[in-house]
């Protein structure tokens, strides 16, 4: 059974459409990319997805369940997003961060205990952000917050995870890290990932799947060799590209023709 | 005059983010929310039994501890007039003024989560002003004959105002822009004065003094059971909202992220909305309005603690009392055997802490 299922979902902002009639279906342990240009609704769909928005048509079904009918804390320990920036108004410490991502797993007056710790520290080695934790978080550069960020989503050990642009305030090092992170809980934890990003190589070079969204439509889902075709890219982002294979692992790559 | 208000807001939460105080990270875990509780509830008693000591009549500590003593024991035939001095005036200020302190901190810490903004408070909100409003209304209609009545209807206004600055912001329709909310308050605050200065100016000079006096911030009037209620009402909210406290962690992380990290925002807004109000109701109905506590004690103890609310919740509300039962025993003193309304105190200090808080913006 797929682990997650759109049934033709619609969406509007008061009266502007920003999806329409988006049905797919992706298997578990799949690592897929969202791409499309700007308001084609791909943030709209991060969105239905973690259920922190619901569709006015049609059904989001994830473990075959209407987002509509979990639990709030259920949704949590089974999705969980990176988003591109957080507010960071109080100071708040990294871990203290990272430790928000256990409170789907803990009863509301309860201290977390050494295993939520023993998570935590876990979660933050793996992102690399261990340096900082005990700094605070407003005072941390934009690609630490981001990897206090993924670690606080590891903390939260979901099935799902979904990110948006994610990658974009880390450095090559850490962008290559994160990568191989990815891959890893993808292929030892059947983590599913979903990720939003603008940077359609990136896109190619690392997931099994794309879904390009158009116009709040899908245009297109399938291996990155048959979506990343010139003439879908021209059809939607009004561009001409060259196409031809990456030498080291024969994804497409994408090259602007200018 | 908006801007003005944004401006200033925008300000201090870059001051917030610029402080310059070190805070060294240390876990919060139960044990050190009850060592840190404990000492500041010993601070709590040290501030009371100085206060009991200071005031018109200065009682000796060694005195007072003698009395407190003797009355505990059950020793000494009849009071002696300082034990009367004690126990029948002093002491019952003395905790309202703690209760007080204590409720409006909490009320400051609440908003200032909710709002993610460390401006916020009962008072900024306009919910201590449609609190005032509520009660002088029910003084002027003569509600104060009903037991109850003059808190119960300030209970009223608070609650009104609540729904009021909410639909002011556009709350009706989902999540609340934050700083569209603050604006909110803003404006329905200043209604709310116009009101209380336009129903001062109409009633008669009997229940004016009444009013006025009540309106600067006032712990003289109260009754032993009115601070008995106001005592259980107290306790009863604060367990209620620490129970929210690590929700409170997650919404000043804002509430699309409290939402995707399992907590029930709508839900928990609601309940953290009504047991403020009805803190702050009980606070202004019986004490009137006293300015910058809200404000001021949760930034000092975030500086002190860090932000965790299981750890900010008892800690303001232990150090809002002590703060409170100073301010009130300094306006018991200074002017003796005259006294000032307590909220010229907190005003007093409150506007240079803010000045301070500017300033160390502006170096850094």
């Amino acid at each position: 059974m797929s682990i997650i299922c759109a049934q033709n979902i619609a969406f509007r902002y008061t009266n502007k459409p920003v999806l329409d009639d988006v049905s797919f279906a992706l298997d578990e342990a799949r690592i897929v990319a969202v791409v499309g240009p700007n308001g084609s609704g791909k943030t709209t769909l991060l969105k239905i997805l973690n259920a922190t928005l619901f569709p006015n048509e049609g059904l989001m079904l994830i473990d075959g369940r209407d987002t509509r009918r979990w639990s709030r804390q259920e949704i949590s320990r089974t999705v969980a997003i990176v988003p591109q920036e957080s507010p960071a108004i109080f100071p708040f410490f990294a871990e203290e961060i990272v430790l928000m991502g256990r409170f789907p797993y803990l009863r509301s007056l309860a201290f977390e205990g050494k295993e939520d710790y023993k998570i935590v520290h876990d979660a933050m080695g793996r992102t690399d952000s261990l340096p900082f934790a005990h700094r605070r978080f407003n005072e941390l550069s934009a690609g630490e917050r981001q990897r206090v960020l993924i670690a606080r989503a590891l903390a939260q050990e979901p099935k799902i995870l979904l990110l948006d642009e994610s990658t974009v305030f880390l450095d090559l090092k850490h962008q290559a890290q994160f990568l191989s992170l990815l891959r890893e809980l993808n292929r030892k934890q059947n983590l599913t990932v979903i990720f939003v990003t603008h940077d359609i190589n990136l896109a190619a070079q690392n997931a099994d799947q794309i879904l390009l969204l158009y116009n709040g439509k899908k245009y297109a889902i399938g291996t990155p060799a048959d979506v990343l075709t010139a003439e879908n890219i021209r059809e939607v982002y009004d561009v001409d590209v060259g196409i031809d294979s990456n030498p080291h692992n024969g994804s497409p790559r994408v090259t602007l023709l200018t | 005059m908006i801007k003005y208000f944004v401006k200033r807001i925008e300000n201090l939460e870059s001051a917030c983010g610029t402080r310059r105080i070190r805070l060294i990270y240390r876990r919060v875990t139960l044990s050190r929310v009850l060592r840190i509780s404990a000492l500041l509830l010993f601070v709590f008693v040290l501030f009371c039994l100085a206060a009991l000591s200071l005031g018109a009549i200065r009682i000796a500590p060694a005195d007072v501890v003698g009395a407190i003593a003797d009355t505990l024991l059950g020793n000494g035939p009849t009071p002696s007039e300082d034990a009367l001095i004690l126990f029948s005036v002093r002491l019952p200020r003395i905790l309202f003024a703690g209760i007080i302190g204590a409720s409006l901190s909490l009320g400051g810490v609440v908003f200032q989560a909710l709002l993610r903004n460390p401006l916020a408070d009962p008072y900024v909100l306009g919910i201590s002003g449609g609190s005032a409003l509520g009660a002088i209304i029910g003084i002027v209609l003569g509600a104060g004959s009903f037991y109850l009545g003059v808190p119960f209807l300030a209970f009223g206004g608070a609650l009104l105002t609540v729904f009021l600055v909410f639909i002011v912001a556009g709350g009706s329709r989902g999540l609340l822009l934050d700083n569209s909310l603050l604006l909110a308050g803003v404006v329905v605050n200043s209604f709310f004065s116009a009101a209380i200065l336009f129903s001062l100016s109409v009633v008669n000079s009997m229940e004016l003094h009444s009013i006025s006096f009540w309106l600067m911030g006032d712990l003289s009037g109260a009754a032993v059971k009115e601070i008995a209620v106001a005592a259980l009402c107290l306790m009863a909210c604060f367990v209620i909202l620490y129970a929210q406290a690590r929700k409170l962690n997650l919404m000043v992380q804002g509430e699309e992220t409290a939402l995707q990290l399992g907590v029930n925002v709508q839900r928990t807004k609601y309940i953290l909305l009504i047991v403020t109000s009805l803190i702050t109701a009980v606070a202004v109905s019986l004490a009137g309005i006293i300015g910058f506590v809200g404000i001021m004690v949760p930034h000092m103890m975030r500086l002190v603690f860090g932000s965790d609310h299981r750890l900010l919740l008892p800690a303001a509300a232990l150090f809002g009392a002590s703060f409170m039962v100073v301010a009130d025993t300094l306006a018991r003193i200074i002017l003796a055997p005259a006294e000032l309304p307590v909220g010229v105190i907190t005003a007093l200090c409150g506007a240079p802490y803010f000045i301070f808080l500017m300033r160390r913006k502006g170096r850094a």
